[in-house]
C-alpha cells in the first residue's frame, strides 16, 4: 500500500563526547554540517515574520513601517549594513536597539516590557529575538557592508575597539584576553581571534544562531551579554551604546564577507 | 494547537523529498527544572505525512527524539503543484497540521 520510503532521522545531540583535541574541531564541523539542513532557527524566523506583520501594542500597529536603514518596511539586506547611524534618533543603532525604537514608537510597547526580558528561555519566547531571526535571515548570502562614513559611526567603531581591549574586573579580562590569539580554546570550544578579519568574519557572519546546547535561538545582544558574563563584567544594558559600539566594531571588521546567519552552533 | 511546522517538498526524477522541521519541546519527563522538580513528559507520539490525501509516511515518535524534531523522507511520485500535508499528535492530545505544494528540485 505504501510506496517505498527512505527514512532519515536527524537527532540533535546536545552533548558530544569526542576524544582527541585536534580531531574535535573537525568533528564539530561535521556535526554542524549534519544539523545545518534542519536548523531550528527557521522556526524562529517564521515566528518573527508573523510578529513583524501582526498589529501589536497600544497603537495596534505592525512593524511593516519600521525603517531598519533601507527605508520603511524594507527587511531584505538590512542586517548586512547594521549597525548604522539613524538620523531620526541621532545615534548609531544595531538591529535590536533599532527594533526597540520601532516597537516603542510605532507600536507603543513600553520599553521596559521588552528590555526586562529580551532573551528567550525554555519556557519563554522573546518577541524581539523572533524578530531578529526573521530580519537576519533576509540578509543571508549578502556581503557585509557596514558603513564607517558618518562621524558617529567612526566614533562608535573607536569606542567598540576600546571596549574590546579594555581590561577590568576580578580577573582583569578584556575581550582580547580570550579572542586575540589564533588556535586558542576553552574546553573543546575554539576561541575565534576576533582581531583578525578572517576571525571576525567567521564569527560575525554566523551570528545570530541556534544554540544546540541550549535548544534556543540566540541574538547578537545575547552573545555579547554572555561574553560579558564570561569576562566577569557587570551585565550590559540591552541595546546600550556600549553593546552597539562593540557590535559595530566586530561587524565592520567582518566587512566583505558573505553573511550566513542564522547559523547553528554547538 | 502547536506552533507551525516548516515543510519543504521537492520532486526530482520522480522522487519527492520532504523535509519537515517541527517546533516542539519534546520533554522526556526525566529532566528537572531549576527548582529540582521533574518537568512533565511532553512529546510528539505520531507523525503522519500525506501526498494528495494519501498516507505516504506514518511514524511513531518517543522521548529519544530531540527538541524541535527534523525529519527527512522520500517517496516515489509527486509532481510540481501537488500537495504534501503533515500532521503530528502529542501525548497531551495536542495536534498540528501544515501543508505545502511540491516544488521542482533544482
Ligand atoms: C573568558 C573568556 C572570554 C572572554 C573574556 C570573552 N569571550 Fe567571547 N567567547 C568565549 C567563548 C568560550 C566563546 C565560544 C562559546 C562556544 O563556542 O560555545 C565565545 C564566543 C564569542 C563569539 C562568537 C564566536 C563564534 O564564532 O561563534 C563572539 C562574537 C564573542 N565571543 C565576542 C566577545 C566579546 C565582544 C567579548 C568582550 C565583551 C568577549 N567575547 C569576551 C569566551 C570569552
Amino acid at each position: 500500500m505504501y510506496t517505498r520510503i527512505i527514512l532519515t532521522l536527524a537527532l540533535a545531540i546536545p552533548c558530544l563526547a569526542i576524544a582527541g583535541d585536534d580531531k574535535s574541531a573537525e568533528e564539530i564541523a561535521k556535526y554542524r554540517e549534519m544539523v545545518s539542513d534542519g536548523n531550528p532557527a527557521e522556526l524562529d524566523e517564521m515566528r518573527g515574520e508573523e510578529l513583524w506583520k501582526t498589529a501589536a501594542g497600544t497603537k495596534k500597529a505592525s512593524l511593516e513601517k519600521c525603517d531598519l536603514g533601507k527605508g520603511a518596511g524594507v527587511v531584505k539586506g538590512v542586517y548586512a549594513e547594521l549597525p548604522r547611524y539613524f538620523a531620526d534618533t541621532k545615534r548609531v543603532q544595531d538591529l535590536e536597539s533599532r527594533l526597540l525604537t520601532c516597537m516603542t514608537t510605532l507600536q507603543g510597547i513600553p520599553e521596559a516590557d521588552i528590555t526586562s526580558k529580551p532573551f528567550s528561555t525554555n519556557n519563554y519566547k522573546s518577541d524581539i529575538e523572533g524578530l531578529v531571526a526573521y530580519v537576519v535571515g533576509q540578509s543571508k548570502g549578502m556581503k557585509m557592508a557596514v558603513s564607517l562614513k558618518h562621524p558617529k559611526e567612526k566614533e562608535a567603531y573607536e569606542i567598540g575597539k576600546r571596549i574590546f581591549f579594555y581590561r577590568a574586573g576580578p580577573y582583569d579580562f578584556s575581550c582580547a584576553t580570550c579572542h586575540s590569539e589564533n588556535g586558542r580554546r576553552i574546553r573543546l570550544q575554539d576561541l575565534p581571534n576576533l582581531t583578525t578579519n578572517i576571525g571576525a568574519q567567521r564569527a560575525y557572519t554566523t551570528w545570530p544562531a541556534y544554540r544546540v546546547s541550549q535548544g534556543l535561538f540566540r541574538s547578537f545582544q545575547w552573545r555579547i551579554n554572555d561574553c560579558f558574563r564570561q569576562q566577569r563584567f557587570p551585565e550590559p544594558v540591552f541595546g546600550s551604546e556600549l553593546t552597539v559600539a562593540l557590535t559595530l566594531f566586530l561587524a565592520a571588521n567582518a566587512n566583505d564577507a558573505v553573511y550566513d546567519g542564522p547559523a547553528i552552533k554547538r | 494547537m502547536g506552533s507551525p511546522m516548516k515543510i519543504r517538498a521537492a520532486v526530482k526524477d520522480g522522487i519527492t523529498e520532504v523535509k519537515i522541521l517541527m517546533g516542539h519541546a519534546m520533554e522526556t519527563g526525566l529532566r528537572k527544572d531549576a527548582a529540582g522538580a521533574l518537568v512533565p513528559a511532553w512529546f510528539i507520539t505520531e507523525v503522519t505525512a500525506k501526498h494528495q490525501g494519501k498516507v505516504v509516511l506514518e511514524a511513531q515518535f518517543g522521548t529519544a527524539v530531540s527538541k524541535d524534531p527534523y525529519l527527512v523522507f522520500r517517496f516515489k511520485g509527486g509532481a510540481k503543484g501537488e500537495k504534501v500535508s503533515v500532521s503530528w499528535l502529542d501525548n497531551k492530545g495536542d495536534t498540528r497540521s501544515d501543508e505545502v505544494e511540491i516544488t521542482e528540485k533544482v
